[in-house]
């Protein structure tokens, strides 16, 4: 194990380990605080930046966070890298390998970094992203292009698309298709219509997923369904023949973390395959679809490496986005600010969280989304999910999530309301997935500015489709 | 697609707004209607309100006293004891679980030999604890005769674990922890019941049983908690075990049961 070492001010910092070493160099953050791992000074964090800018990112190849031998998380990264991928920035250091990236991005070149992204581990992804400032994160996260398809294409230049959250805690049918119709007629929905139900009960499993498919086939919507049940209640649903367009699991960044899910590498890739054989995508073949964020290892206690000492919840949540990536996700979004003050505190931290992740998931190859959100116990509050929401749209965020009047009732937190998104797509000049933004075109739900009407509800447009729930 | 009956109903009165059907049926908020791409002020304030009462109840300091005069009054006649937990402060509290789940240094406890303790901790809703824990506490009590019950604590800047080292230090078989609850955008104030068998630390969730949402008028009243904690407390101490083996064992318990 090597020692680095710095001298910074007069005093000299030593980091016994990589783990160690990314751990303090981390902006601050109450997760890694809680694991006994943050930097102990605003100095020492320094310290570890200087030091980690320094490591080539050939170290990441040759010295492990979380052993080969004991997780398979680690064994799926290093055996499926991609060297030719890392060719063009083998050479560098950490710190070289940022500035190789504000060059690329500033020259507009998003073949060369979206290119890389096979040759990336998420160690070196998230060593980079540490020596980034927020504005880097969303220079680079623009030039960074992941295009996915099913019934919609997201990620193109210039679109912005939102997952509809129609939850209700009863499930109750009317209630979800109230919220579903509020989102439609509010242009949301073209990622996604996805439902996380009030209980994993399969019956009611199988009523969510033909709900929706009743609702995209009678208006014909060029999007997606999932219900965000466990993916082998999904897959049993599947079995039985119920209309699964997406499996969906939560995933983490270690084999202890996706044991605590319920979840193994193999379970997922029989999943995806039982997906890709009902082949009901029509513009894309891309079937599963992830949910992460900052902190659920360490929840779970499964947030241990080398030697058995913790590794910080941001490199472990890359570690998850290299999970998701194997499995040629629709969609991948992180969860940022729903876990609690003890992982993530304050409006600062959550929007430093949100654009990292972001940023990291980009670069690894994921078509990346955020849910923008908060709980009443964290020190967050509607202008900073603004200012987040605002610096994704510029960073060319793939996907954000939209719930009624920001107000998830059956999670009970805040997420982003269906007219934040039409604010973020306006201020930005960003617009919904091409497959979409036509359908609502044919459902006279646009003006001749292509921006989503307000409508009264005496409208043909709203009359014709709040019918469906007669 | 599948519309209730209640809705069939409605809906043969015609009405001109189409949304009238659809919010009887979510409490979500749909159909606020746009200033522009964003919120009308009317609903822009209504939510920030919700917001604000929420924060409130999650930033307002335990009153001790506010909490022993309710316990009077409702006709608890338990000793009261004070404890504090490892967390000083609010801001450490939210960060540090672990130090809300044992007791401030130096914190001692008359050890005793009790079928039960009960611990009313702050959690993340003081006023959740102002508001419901006496009543809770009262209905609980009147349906144990006979049972040994040790002094109750209040405890402030407490998590659901607290009461692991406070039962085994009191001489407790059964902790059972009132706390308030993380507020939501609509229920500030709901108070949450867990029992647990054999108190000691290390205790993990699935040996406990829950009981959510103790908020009468909207949420579940004093009398059907207590009916439901105390069907818990007595299978607990027949099975000498909480948690989910209680479940598996079929409990039956009365309607209404969180």
């Amino acid at each position: 194990m090597t020692i680095r070492r710095t001298t910074l001010g007069g005093s000299t910092y030593e980091f016994p380990s990589l783990a160690d070493l990314l751990a303090r160099a981390t902006p601050a953050r109450s997760g890694d605080v809680l694991a006994g791992i943050a930097a102990e000074s605003q100095a020492q964090r320094v310290a570890a930046q200087h030091v980690l800018a320094d490591v080539p990112l050939t170290t990441f190849l040759d010295e492990q966070v979380v052993g080969y031998d004991e997780d398979d998380v680690t064994r799926l990264l290093l055996d499926t890298h991609d060297p030719a991928a890392f060719a063009p920035v083998a050479a560098l250091t950490v710190g070289g390998f940022r500035d190789w990236l504000l060059d690329r991005a500033a020259a507009r070149d998003e073949a060369a970094i979206s290119g890389l992204a096979r040759g990336l581990t998420p160690e070196m992804v998230a060593a980079v992203s540490k020596l980034m400032r927020n504005a880097d994160l969303v220079a680079v996260a623009r030039r960074t292009r992941v295009v996915t398809g099913f019934r919609g294409t997201l990620g193109l230049p210039g679109r912005l698309a939102s997952r509809l959250q129609p939850n209700h805690p009863t499930d109750d049918p009317v209630g979800v298709t109230a919220s579903i119709l509020d989102g439609l007629l509010h242009g949301s929905g073209d990622a996604v219509i996805g439902i996380n139900p009030a209980t994993d009960s399969p019956a009611q499993i199988v009523a969510l997923l033909q709900l929706v498919d009743a609702v995209i086939s009678r208006y014909e919507i060029p999007t997606q369904s999932c219900v965000l049940a466990h993916v082998t209640t999904t897959v049993r649903a599947l079995e039985q023949g119920a209309p699964v367009d997406l499996v969906f699991q939560s995933v983490s960044g270690t084999e202890a973390g996706n044991r605590g899910f319920g979840v193994t590498l193999d379970l997922l890739a029989e999943a995806r395959a039982a997906a890709l054989e009902l082949g009901r995508g029509t513009v894309g073949r891309n079937v599963t679809y992830f949910e992460t964020g900052q902190g659920s290892a360490l929840s779970a206690d499964a947030h241990r490496g080398v030697g058995g000492r913790p590794v910080d919840q941001q490199t472990l949540e890359c570690r998850a986005y290299g999970v998701a990536r194997h499995f040629e996700p629709l969609l991948v979004n992180t969860v940022v600010g729903f876990i609690g003050p003890e992982y993530l505190y304050d409006g600062k931290q959550v929007v430093r969280a949100g654009l990292e992740d972001h940023f990291c998931g980009k670069l690894l190859g994921l078509p990346m989304g955020v849910d923008v959100c908060y709980t009443n116990h964290t020190d967050v509050d509607g202008d900073d999910t603004d200012a987040l929401m605002l610096l994704l749209g510029a960073a060319g965020c793939s996907f954000l999530i939209a719930v009624p009047g920001s107000d998830d009732v059956m999670l009970h937190y805040q997420s982003l309301s269906f007219q934040d998104v039409l604010t973020a797509r306006s201020v930005l000049g960003l617009r919904p997935t091409p497959e979409f933004e036509a359908w609502l075109a044919r459902m006279d739900l646009l003006d001749d500015a292509g921006r989503v009407r307000e409508l009264t509800p005496e409208a043909p447009a709203v009359q014709a489709l709040l019918a469906a729930a007669r | 697609m599948t519309t209730p009956e209640g809705a069939e109903v409605a809906t043969s009165a015609p009405s001109r707004d189409p949304w009238a059907v659809l919010r009887q049926a979510t409490r979500a908020r749909v159909a606020l209607g746009r200033a522009g791409d964003g919120l009308p002020t009317a609903r822009e304030l209504e939510f920030r309100a919700a917001h604000a009462v929420a924060r409130d109840a999650v930033h307002t300091a335990l009153d001790t006293g506010r909490v022993r005069a309710a316990l009077a009054a409702a006709g608890v006649g338990l000793d009261v004891l004070e404890v504090h937990s490892a967390a000083p402060d609010r801001a450490t509290y939210l960060q540090r679980p672990d130090l809300g789940r044992r007791p401030a240094e130096g914190t001692t406890l008359p050890c005793g030999s009790y079928d039960l303790a009960v611990v009313v901790a702050d959690g993340l809703s003081p006023r959740a604890v102002h508001e419901h824990a006496a009543g809770t506490v009262a209905a609980v009590l009147e349906r144990l005769p006979g049972w040994e019950v040790a002094p109750l604590v209040v405890a402030s800047q407490a998590r659901v674990a607290l009461g692991d080292p406070v039962g085994e230090a009191l001489g407790a078989r059964i902790v059972v922890v009132l706390v308030g609850e993380r507020p939501g955008l609509s229920s500030a104030d709901s108070l949450g019941l867990y029992l647990t068998w054999g108190p000691r630390p290390g205790r993990v969730d699935a040996e406990r049983n829950c009981i959510s949402n103790v908020r009468p008028p909207h949420g579940l009243d004093y009398a059907q908690a207590a009916d439901t904690l105390v069907a818990l407390l007595q299978a607990s101490r027949q099975l000498g075990a909480s948690g989910v083996v209680l479940k598996d064992e079929g409990v039956t318990l009365p309607p209404g049961a969180g």
